[in-house]
């Protein structure tokens, strides 16, 4: 990720020396060496790294971005289609101001962050790699702190009240050797909505760090779909901050993709807030690599909150998949629910999933539970379907999106799960047989 | 209408003989019983004539008016006119009831070359006939069978087996786990059904829902095979004696 590793600067100490860090306006220019001092400090994912001995980081570490051909999707809507939204666009990693939509909507400010950062105060300097600082727990996480020390495009976004319209970031991918690097902050205040919808696959490979705070009463939805690219390198981070009150639902769904891993750390610290992640990943290995990672860290450090965890993996062909989840409940945190699942139907022999589970829990109040599963498709059930006339491969199909149900339900937005729900449709036909 | 001649079937994975030389033949718009033993083999013949996974077929056939069944795919029994109300209903999570049943009808049109369904037309049917069962709009709503009653399972069947309107019912002991009164409303539904191109197969182990739906043939099955046929009086006959002096007889 344009990472400096294998071309070290004498005159430097860190790993991102002072010229190869981006120009930008004073606040921003701060964060970024700050960003790069923070990962001096923590060095590079290594190969020995417990965080990452399931997925390796080298494709991500690697000076240049694998090529990977976009995905050409012919005459397909892409998703979210039918949604009244106000549209950003990137491509390849940079804003495209023409094919964007005006950037302004009741109660909501937007911005780029290139032009952001020209300003000398700006409302996001106290968020933008502050929340990833706080989200280096319970491990490092250096690529984010990279992703924050060289990014020089994303959005910034505040909603300050109730923004009935969507915003949409669309990534388009189009040249096969796109590596890009992409920050987004967004705000919440106090007592305002906002519904977040991403799609596609942005570049040939990308790092994207979100970084999310949401207000005392304020309510975040995400709804993530992310593209149909076969040869992309993904690596997603989602940091999130919650206060009193707050609701903040993310659901990602994943289909295809060499890698994939989307980070997620939320830290609960407001009492009675809500918090549910949940992602729907398909992979075929016949369409090449798949490998897919969903990993995740939620805080609880409040009084009466809710978390959930919801993540299913449907895998064929040699697809990976890869879970590792934690809930850390801090001593206080009293009437925590937390809830974690995460479970794969493997679909043939080959497949494989990987699952690492974790709770931590140091109040004495709380209920949270764990449950990881895989296995196959349900004969009986299969069988009770055919029975009825239904042919094996729709039986199947049926089966497999009723594994995925529990995820959708975390789409707040009924057309909208409708829409995600009728693309996990396509994909398994797709990949019939 | 379905044929059954010297049918003999062990477990796939097992060196277990289940079925030894069943014959069977139920004739076009009859009511035919199966009474027998516990183990004797009558779920196993209704999974067998289905299609279910896991037995071989070591000799002998079954036909559904002229074709070989055992050579389909279950859902090509299913479309050929094959239906059976299971013994033990399976629940389906995630897989809504309604869903469930419009696929299944659209999916057996679609293999016999008829139009499918529209959904409005679909909606009045399915209520028509979810009505006269007493299956109520909610239990349509919900995952197939999850957290139905036993008696409500069995009344779902009886709803599929009317949406579906096969020409060969078999239907394994629908009668246990039901009330009297749901035993009269599913017997209701399944008398509402009778007709001349349709067939029956109750598996059965008490006389009372051959009271509701008078069979004009019964069967007794035992150790794998039909061992005795005989009127309806042949229920009776078991309801007082059980099967003691038929088993003796066999070993005799
Ligand atoms: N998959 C299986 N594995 C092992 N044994 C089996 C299997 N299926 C059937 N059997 C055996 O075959 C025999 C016949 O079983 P089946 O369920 O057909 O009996 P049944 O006549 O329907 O009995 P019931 O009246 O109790 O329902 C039993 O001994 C049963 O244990
Ligand atoms: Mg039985």
């Amino acid at each position: 990720m344009n990472s400096p590793v294998n071309t070290p600067a004498p005159q430097h100490e860190g790993l991102i020396s002072a010229e190869e860090r981006p120009a930008s306006g004073a606040w921003l220019a701060k964060a970024h060496t700050d960003a790069a001092a923070r990962l001096t400090q923590m060095g590079l994912p290594k190969r020995r790294d417990e965080y990452w001995k399931w997925t390796r980081p080298d494709a991500l570490l690697a000076e240049q971005a694998a090529p990977a051909a976009a995905f050409d999707y012919g005459d397909e809507q892409p998703v979210f289609h039918a949604v009244d939204r106000l549209k950003i666009v990137f491509v390849d990693g940079v804003f495209d101001a023409e094919a964007s939509d005006d950037l302004s909507g009741e109660g909501l400010e937007i911005e780029r962050l290139a032009e952001a950062a020209k300003a000398d105060i700006h409302w996001a300097s106290g968020l933008y790699g502050a929340l990833e600082t706080r989200g280096h727990n319970p491990v490092d996480r250096p690529l984010a702190a990279h992703n924050s020390a060289m990014a020089t495009d994303g959005v910034l976004i505040r909603a300050t009240g109730q923004v009935s319209r969507p915003v949409s970031v669309m990534y388009r991918h189009i040249s096969d050797t796109s590596d890009a690097i992409l920050h987004h902050v967004v705000k919440v205040e106090e007592g305002a909505s906002l519904t977040l919808l991403e799609n596609g696959t942005a570049a040939a490979r990308l790092s994207m760090v979100t970084e999310i705070d949401v207000a005392d009463g304020a309510s975040f939805h995400h709804v993530r779909a992310q593209g149909r690219d076969h040869g992309r390198h993904v690596l997603t981070h989602i940091f999130a901050r919650l206060g009193r009150e707050s609701v903040f639902k993310s659901f990602t769904m994943a289909v295809n993709g060499m890698l994939t891993r989307n980070e997620c750390v939320i830290e609960i610290l407001g009492d009675d807030a809500i918090a549910h992640v949940a992602g729907a990943a398909l992979g075929d290995g016949a369409d090449g690599a798949f490998l897919h990672d969903d990993t995740v860290f939620v805080t609880h450090d409040a009084v009466n909150c809710e978390s959930r965890q919801v993540f299913k993996k449907v895998l064929k062909n040699g697809a990976t998949g890869i879970f590792q989840g934690k809930i850390l409940v801090k001593a206080g945190a009293q009437k925590t629910d937390g809830y974690q699942k995460s479970q794969s139907l493997l679909l043939d022999e080959d497949a494989q999933f990987l699952a690492k589970p974790e709770l931590e829990i140091y109040a004495d109040d709380v209920a949270c539970s764990h449950g990881s599963t895989s296995g196959a498709i349900d004969e009986e059930a299969l069988f009770y379907l055919r029975s009825r006339g239904v042919p094996e491969r729709i039986a199947t199909d049926l089966l497999v999106l009723a594994f995925l149900a529990d995820t959708i339900e975390e789409i707040e937005d009924a057309d909208i799960a409708d829409d995600i729900v009728s693309r996990l449709e396509a994909w398994l036909e797709r990949h019939r047989g | 209408m379905l044929s059954i001649k010297g049918l003999e079937v062990k477990l796939e994975d097992e060196d277990k003989q289940i079925l030894k030389g069943v014959d069977l033949e139920v004739p076009a718009g009859k009511v035919h019983a199966i009474m027998g033993p516990n183990g004797s083999g009558k779920s196993t013949l209704s999974y067998v004539l289905s299609g279910r996974d896991g037995y071989e077929v070591t000799a002998g056939s079954a036909t559904l008016d002229g074709e070989d069944l055992l050579d389909l795919d279950p859902e090509e029994r299913a479309a050929a006119g094959l239906f059976l109300a299971f013994q033990y209903p399976v629940e389906i999570p995630g897989v809504g009831n309604m869903t469930f049943l419009r696929t299944a009808v659209n999916a057996q049109r679609k293999a016999r070359g008829e139009d499918e369904m529209s959904a409005a037309d679909f909606l009045k049917f399915i209520r028509a006939k979810a009505k006269d069962l007493k299956i109520d709009a909610d239990m349509l709503k919900r995952p197939v069978n999850v957290g139905f009653s036993g008696g409500e399972k069995k009344r779902n069947e009886i709803l599929q087996m009317a949406m579906l309107e096969p020409k060969m019912c078999i239907l394994d002991e629908t009668d246990s786990g039901l009330d009297v009164d749901a035993m009269k409303l599913v017997s209701e539904g399944v008398n509402a059904l009778r007709a001349e191109g349709r067939s029956f197969l109750v598996i059965t182990h008490y006389q009372r829902l051959l009271d509701h739906i008078k069979p004009d043939v019964v069967h007794i099955m035992a150790r794998g095979r039909i061992v005795k046929t005989g009127g309806p009086e042949l229920a009776l006959e078991v309801e007082n004696n059980g099967y003691a002096d038929i088993l003796a007889e066999l070993d005799a």
